[in-house]
C-alpha cells in the first residue's frame, strides 16, 4: 500500500505551537517514549500499513460513505450537504479507525492487554471489539455517571469480553475516566497498552489519533472530488477531545478555502456554567499530559463540565485544536443540548438517520449555516457515530422513560 | 528567604541532608483547616522532622492514592486555594524555620505564573518544588525561573525510569525523590535490590541527596531505607493520622515523628 498515514505533520515534534508536550508522571515516561518510538517506526512500515488498511477495509467496513443529504439540503435551502457516514463503520462510530491503528502497534510491541477510557462508550466498545479480535485482555474505565446513562454500551463491552470499571471519583465522567486509566497504566506498564481514544493526552497520542483518524478526510476529499470536482467550502465536526474533528479536518488544513468548524458542547448554554465549551470559555493550562485549553478556575483547578452528550463533556481539548483555534485556521462554536436534540430529531425525520447525539452538535450547526450559503457551495458534515445508544437518553430528555 | 531576628536566612537543602538522615513528613495544606496544618507543621518540626513536605491539592491528582485524594477533598471542602498554602507557610514562619518543600501539580504553578509562584516561595523560604506531572523533558522553563529564585525543582525517579536515571540525576537540584514500590506483597526483597541499584546509579553521577518516598509507614521500614538513602518521605501514614482527627492529634504526630526520627538515627 502506497498511501502515507499523515498529512502536514510529519515531524516528531511534540508541540503544536505552544500546545502539546508530555506532562506525565515519571513512572510513565519510559513507556511513553517506547510507544512514540514504536509508532514512528511502524507508521512507515509497509507490513504495518498493509495490516491497517486490510482491517479498515475488511473488518471496519471502510471506506465509509459520503452521502448527499438531498432532502436536508432542499429543506434547509442553501449549501449542498454531504454527510460523512462514520456511523456506518463496524461498532458504529469513527473510534474504530484509531483503535485498529493503536492496537496493531500494541501487538507489535508485544503487549497482551489493552486499557482505555471511554465517555459515551463508543471508544470502549471499539477497544473491546479489537481486543476480542486480537485475543487480548481489555479493561475499560468509564465514569459512573456515564455507565448509568450508557448502560447499553457497558453491556456491549462486557459481551465482548472486556472488564468495565465504573469510576466514582470527581464528577464521575470522561475526565475522571482518563484519570483512572492513567493511574491504572502507572501501576502496570509491562504488558499493557493504553489506547487513548481522543486527540488528547501526552505526545505521541494526539499525533497517533490525528494520523489514524485522518482516513476520514482522506476519503472525503477523494469522494467529493469524484462527484463535485472541487473541494468542500466547509467541513463541520463535533469536538469533545477532538478525534473525529481532527480526522475530518486533517486533509483540508492546508487548503485555506475550506472553512473548518468544530462544534463544542455548550450544554445548557456557553455562559451558564453548565457547559463543556472548552475553546470558547477555556484558558491555557496543563492537564492530562498536555498543554492546551481547559475549563478551570483562577487557581487552575479543573472544572466539572456538563453536556447531555457523554462523549463531549470533557474540560479540555486536543492540543492541535487549541493551535488551530489560536491560528484562526479553524473556528469553534458552541451548540446547546436543546439545539443538538432538535438536530437529532430533525435528521431522523428528514433523512431516516439516527445519529449520535455528539454528531448532532455538528448537524445543529449545519442547520444554522446551510441556509446562509449559496446552492453552489458544499458542506461536509461528519456523522461520527450512530445514535442507537442515545435513544433512551433523548426520550428521557423529552419526558419519556423507556427503561433501556 | 525570610527574616528571623533581622537576619536573612535561606535554606540550603544539601546542608540539611549533610547533617543527618532526613525525615520528611508530608501533609496536605488546609486538611482539615489552616490552623491544624500550621500546628501540625510546627509539631512535626519540633519532634524530628528535618524537612516538611506540604501538599497543595489539585482537582485531579493522578499520581496520588486514595488516602491523599481523601485529604485533598477535605482541603477543598475547607476552601483551599493556592493563596492558602502561602498563608499557611507565612504563619509557620513566625514559629519555625523548618525547611519546607511544596508538592503540587504543574497546572497550579502555571496558572499562578511560574515567576510569581517562585518569587512567593523565595519570600517564604520554601526551598523546593516537587511536581509529579513535570518530567525532565518539560521542566526547562520552570527550572530556569526556580533557580533564579533559589528554589530547587526536585526531580522524581521511578522504578520504571531505567536509562533515564542517569540523565535525571545529572541535572538534579535540591534532592532526588526516588519513588519506591514498597508494600507490593511478596516483592519486597526483589524490590530492595532494584532500589539499591537505582541509588547506586544516581550516586555515580551526582552528590545531590536522595530521599525515598511512597508507601513507607513503620519505623522499621524507615530504618532499612534510611541505610540506603539520605532521607525518607512519609506521606499517607501521616495523612491517615490527620484523617482520623483525634483530639490528641498533635501528641500523636509528635510520638510518630519521634519514633521515625529515632529509627533513622
Amino acid at each position: 500500500m502506497s498511501e502515507r498515514l499523515t498529512t502536514a505533520q510529519t515531524t516528531d515534534d511534540r508541540y503544536y505551537g505552544q500546545f502539546g508536550g508530555q506532562f506525565i508522571p515519571e513512572t510513565l515516561m519510559t513507556e511513553l517514549q517506547a510507544v512514540a518510538k514504536a509508532y514512528h517506526r511502524y507508521r512507515q512500515d509497509p507490513d504495518f500499513l498493509h495490516d491497517l488498511h486490510t482491517l479498515l477495509h475488511d473488518y471496519a467496513n471502510r471506506p465509509s460513505l459520503l452521502y448527499y443529504a438531498e432532502r436536508m439540503t432542499k429543506d434547509l435551502g442553501g449549501a449542498k450537504i454531504y454527510l460523512k457516514r462514520e456511523d456506518l463503520n463496524h461498532t458504529g462510530a469513527h473510534k474504530i479507525n484509531n483503535v485498529i491503528g493503536q492496537a496493531l502497534i500494541a501487538k507489535r510491541m508485544g503487549k497482551t492487554r489493552l486499557i482505555a477510557e471511554t465517555g459515551a462508550g463508543q471508544h470502549g466498545v471499539a477497544t473491546a471489539t479489537i481486543a476480542a479480535l486480537f485475543g487480548m485482555d481489555c479493561e475499560v474505565y468509564m465514569g459512573k455517571l456515564d455507565t448509568d446513562r450508557q448502560r447499553l454500551n457497558v453491556y456491549r463491552m462486557e459481551l465482548l469480553g472486556a472488564k468495565v470499571h465504573p469510576v466514582t471519583t470527581g464528577s464521575m465522567v470522561l475526565k475522571d475516566a482518563v484519570n483512572a486509566a492513567l493511574q491504572a497504566w502507572t501501576q502496570r506498564v509491562d504488558d499493557t497498552f493504553y489506547v487513548m481514544g481522543s486527540a488528547v493526552g501526552p505526545y505521541p497520542f494526539p499525533q497517533m489519533v490525528h494520523d489514524f483518524q485522518s482516513v476520514i478526510s482522506r476519503e472525503s476529499k477523494a469522494q467529493l472530488q469524484a462527484v463535485e470536482h472541487h473541494l468542500p467550502d466547509m467541513v463541520v465536526a463535533c469536538v469533545g477531545g477532538g478525534s473525529n474533528a481532527i480526522g475530518s479536518f486533517a486533509q483540508y488544513i492546508d487548503d485555506p478555502s475550506v472553512q473548518l468548524i468544530g462544534c463544542e458542547a455548550a450544554g445548557k448554554g456557553v455562559n451558564t456554567g453548565q457547559t463543556a465549551a472548552t475553546i470558547e470559555k477555556g484558558t491555557p493550562g496543563i492537564f492530562h499530559g498536555m498543554k492546551s485549553l481547559f475549563l478551570q478556575n483562577d487557581d487552575g483547578q479543573i472544572d466539572q463540565v456538563y453536556s447531555i452528550s457523554a462523549g463531549l463533556d470533557y474540560p479540555g481539548v486536543g492540543p492541535e485544536h487549541a493551535q488551530l483555534a489560536a491560528l484562526k485556521r479553524a473556528t469553534y462554536v458552541g451548540i446547546t443540548d436543546e439545539e443538538a436534540v432538535q438536530a437529532f430529531e430533525y435528521i431522523a425525520k428528514t433523512e431516516g438517520i439516527i445519529a449520535a447525539i455528539e454528531s448532532c452538535h455538528a448537524l445543529a450547526y449545519v442547520m444554522k449555516v446551510a441556509p446562509t450559503m449559496r446552492p453552489d457551495q458544499t458542506i461536509i458534515c461528519t456523522l461520527s457515530g450512530r445514535g442507537d445508544k442515545d435513544v433512551a437518553a433523548i426520550a428521557r430528555y423529552r419526558g419519556t422513560d423507556l427503561h433501556d | 528567604m525570610h527574616a528571623i531576628g533581622g537576619l536573612i536566612y535561606m535554606t540550603n537543602l544539601k546542608a540539611v541532608f549533610d547533617q543527618q538522615k532526613v525525615f520528611m513528613p508530608f501533609i496536605v495544606a488546609d486538611d482539615p483547616d489552616v490552623e491544624t496544618t500550621v500546628k501540625s507543621i510546627v509539631t512535626l518540626a519540633e519532634n524530628g522532622a528535618d524537612v516538611v513536605e506540604l501538599g497543595l491539592p489539585f482537582s485531579d491528582p493522578v499520581a496520588d492514592g486514595p488516602v491523599i485524594q481523601a485529604a485533598d477533598l477535605r482541603a477543598f471542602k475547607a476552601g483551599v486555594k493556592t493563596a492558602t498554602v502561602f498563608e499557611i507557610v507565612e504563619q509557620v514562619r513566625t514559629q519555625t524555620a523548618v525547611p519546607i518543600v511544596l508538592l503540587t501539580y504543574v497546572n497550579l504553578v502555571y496558572k499562578y505564573g511560574y515567576d510569581a509562584f517562585c518569587q512567593r516561595c523565595q519570600q517564604l523560604d520554601i526551598s523546593g518544588l516537587v511536581i509529579p506531572d513535570l518530567p525532565l523533558e518539560e521542566n526547562a522553563e520552570l527550572k530556569a525561573i526556580a533557580t533564579k529564585h533559589h528554589v530547587a525543582l526536585v526531580p522524581l525517579i521511578a522504578p520504571t525510569s531505567g536509562k533515564r536515571i542517569t540523565k535525571i540525576a545529572a541535572q538534579a537540584t535540591g534532592f532526588i525523590y526516588v519513588v519506591s514500590a514498597m508494600g507490593v506483597t511478596g516483592q519486597r526483597e526483589q524490590f530492595s535490590k532494584q532500589l539499591a541499584t537505582t541509588i547506586a546509579q544516581i550516586r555515580a553521577v551526582t552528590t545531590v541527596p536522595v530521599a525515598i518516598g511512597f508507601g513507607i509507614h513503620s519505623p522499621q521500614q524507615a530504618h532499612e531505607l534510611g541505610q540506603l538513602a539520605d532521607g525518607i518521605i512519609i506521606g499517607s501514614a501521616i495523612v491517615k493520622l490527620m484523617a482520623a482527627q483525634p483530639v490528641d492529634l498533635q501528641a500523636q504526630l509528635a510520638n510518630y515523628a519521634q519514633s521515625i526520627k529515632q529509627a533513622l538515627s
